[in-house]
């Protein structure tokens, strides 16, 4: 039940409380740039969400068998040539970033490879964009996310308190990338939808094209602001008598005030 | 942009207004939001992307000449990778507190738009010298965007500048200007006000 509780605070937390792109302001590039119309921003978001998910499967398995201090993989192979003691303090964490960067650079190269033999047209319509998703940083923030909770424990942090304090599983790695996307698509498509109809408004010269968008989504941060305490409330309805020590170790609890008041911004 | 024309010193000015990398290209837009809470950190920031940008514009310079087309992004991000570790580092030994507050911004400079362009559009075109002016302008040009969002956030949210108190005490503290949705409304009203500031000034010479 709590590993339930904990990935779904996870979901619920990567999702809407802490959107990846009005909250951490990852992502900001395509956001402005492909939010133009509906259904390409659909699109991006799915390739998005894809790319998200294949990276953090793959930088989870590399952090946790290799990259992290005495990681089994490289305690193993470094067995062999120095004494166990030496094996075991070996730490590469100093490769992560490199390590990342290569993972999700081989993933974007093969989804593009199969969006343009599957859907020639989508991929013309990306146009640059798709390459561009290696420099996203929704991704290698995802990764980022990932890392500090596999090597370091957990501890703080915004998703959901209950995963704290224990390193996280692939599952939980999964679940934050998953709905991390599905957070970015959701963002990019209300943008989009905006968009459509700002098309049909008469928009001071100086702010059209990047300036307005921003401002929009400054409101939209604002809305989405609305979701803070969302989770604390769902803690408290699901596991009643954990409440004490959610509420201890919750991190950004100034929150529940808020909590009725967004929403329906969109 | 040029081929091969301009010289170090066009390179060098051509980053801090006229090719502004924030207001000017839209790029790197998320350290301006993320970290121009306040002074400090944004100082901070626009100090680690000159000592990457710089570093990695000299080494894509020098092997410009070994780069296969279809792989040069891909060395791009890791020569940027490898810098960027070594600012984190850096940052972790002797700015703690800071380095914490920056959190994943420092390492997400990696995936900084505001780099891989300056290397695919100037250092592997050019020599070394017009290259290292290149970043030297470029980060000038960032780091006085960065300054300029989050002296108004800084001000307005905290009544503060660089940690120094310019308000009066009585200054409502606007913390939504120190939250998500006033970076994105402040960097959306500046980048309007610099369109209008050009357009005006186009207009004038036209005129």
């Amino acid at each position: 039940m709590d590993y339930i509780l904990s990935l779904l605070l996870i979901a619920i937390g990567a999702a809407l409380i802490n959107n990846f792109v009005l909250k951490y302001f990852v992502g900001i590039c395509p956001f402005i740039g492909v939010s133009r119309r509906v259904d390409m921003a659909f699109g991006m978001g799915c390739a998005v969400t894809f790319v998200i998910s294949i990276a953090a499967m793959l930088s989870w398995t590399f952090t946790n068998f290799i990259l992290q201090p005495s990681a089994p993989l490289t305690k193993w192979i470094a067995g062999f040539f120095m004494s166990p003691e030496a094996a075991a303090n070996i730490d590469l964490s100093i490769l992560n970033y490199i390590v990342y960067i290569f993972v999700i650079a081989s993933s974007v190269q093969l989804v593009e490879m199969y969006v343009r033999k599957f859907s020639p047209g989508m991929y013309k319509s990306f146009g640059v964009y798709l390459p561009l998703i290696t420099t996203n940083c929704a991704i290698l923030f995802a990764c980022l996310e990932i890392m500090k909770h596999v090597s370091t424990g957990g501890g703080s942090g915004d998703w959901g308190s209950a995963g704290g304090g224990q390193s996280w599983g692939l599952a939980q790695a999964l679940t934050l990338a998953v709905f991390g996307g599905i957070g970015f698509t959701i963002a990019i498509v209300i943008m989009a939808g905006i968009r459509e109809e700002l098309d049909h408004c008469d928009i001071p010269a100086p702010l059209r094209g990047a300036g307005i968008t921003l401002i929009v989504a400054g409101i939209l941060a604002l809305a989405f602001m609305g979701f803070t305490g969302v989770d604390t409330k769902l803690k408290r309805k699901i596991a009643p008598e954990r409440e004490t020590t959610i509420t201890a170790s919750s991190h950004g609890s100034e929150t529940h005030a808020t909590s009725a008041t967004g929403g329906s911004g969109q | 942009m040029a081929k091969d024309g301009p010289t170090p010193l066009e390179r060098f000015i051509n980053g801090i207004l006229p090719e502004n990398p924030v207001y000017r290209q839209l790029l790197g837009m998320c350290p301006t939001l993320a970290v121009t809470g306040n002074m400090k950190a944004a100082m901070t920031m626009s100090g680690a992307v000159l000592f990457v940008l710089f570093c990695a514009n000299i080494i894509t310079s020098l092997i410009r000449h070994l780069l296969k087309p279809h792989l040069r992004i891909l060395v791009f991000t890791l020569t940027i990778a490898t810098f960027v570790t070594i600012a984190d580092r850096f940052l972790a030994a002797y700015m703690y507190e800071m380095s914490k507050e920056l959190g994943p911004y420092i390492p997400l400079i990696i995936v900084n738009c505001v780099i891989i362009c300056r290397c695919e559009v100037c250092a592997s075109k050019q020599g070394v010298i017009a290259a290292g002016a290149d970043a030297i302008g470029q980060s000038i040009g960032f780091a006085l965007a960065l300054a300029s969002i989050a002296s108004v956030r800084e001000i307005l949210g905290e009544g503060s500048w660089f940690a120094m108190r310019v308000m009066p005490e009585a200054w409502p503290a606007w913390a939504i200007m120190i939250l998500p949705p006033g970076a994105f409304i402040t960097l959306g009203l500046l980048l309007g006000g610099a369109n209008w500031f050009g357009m005006s000034r186009s207009a004038k010479t036209a005129a």
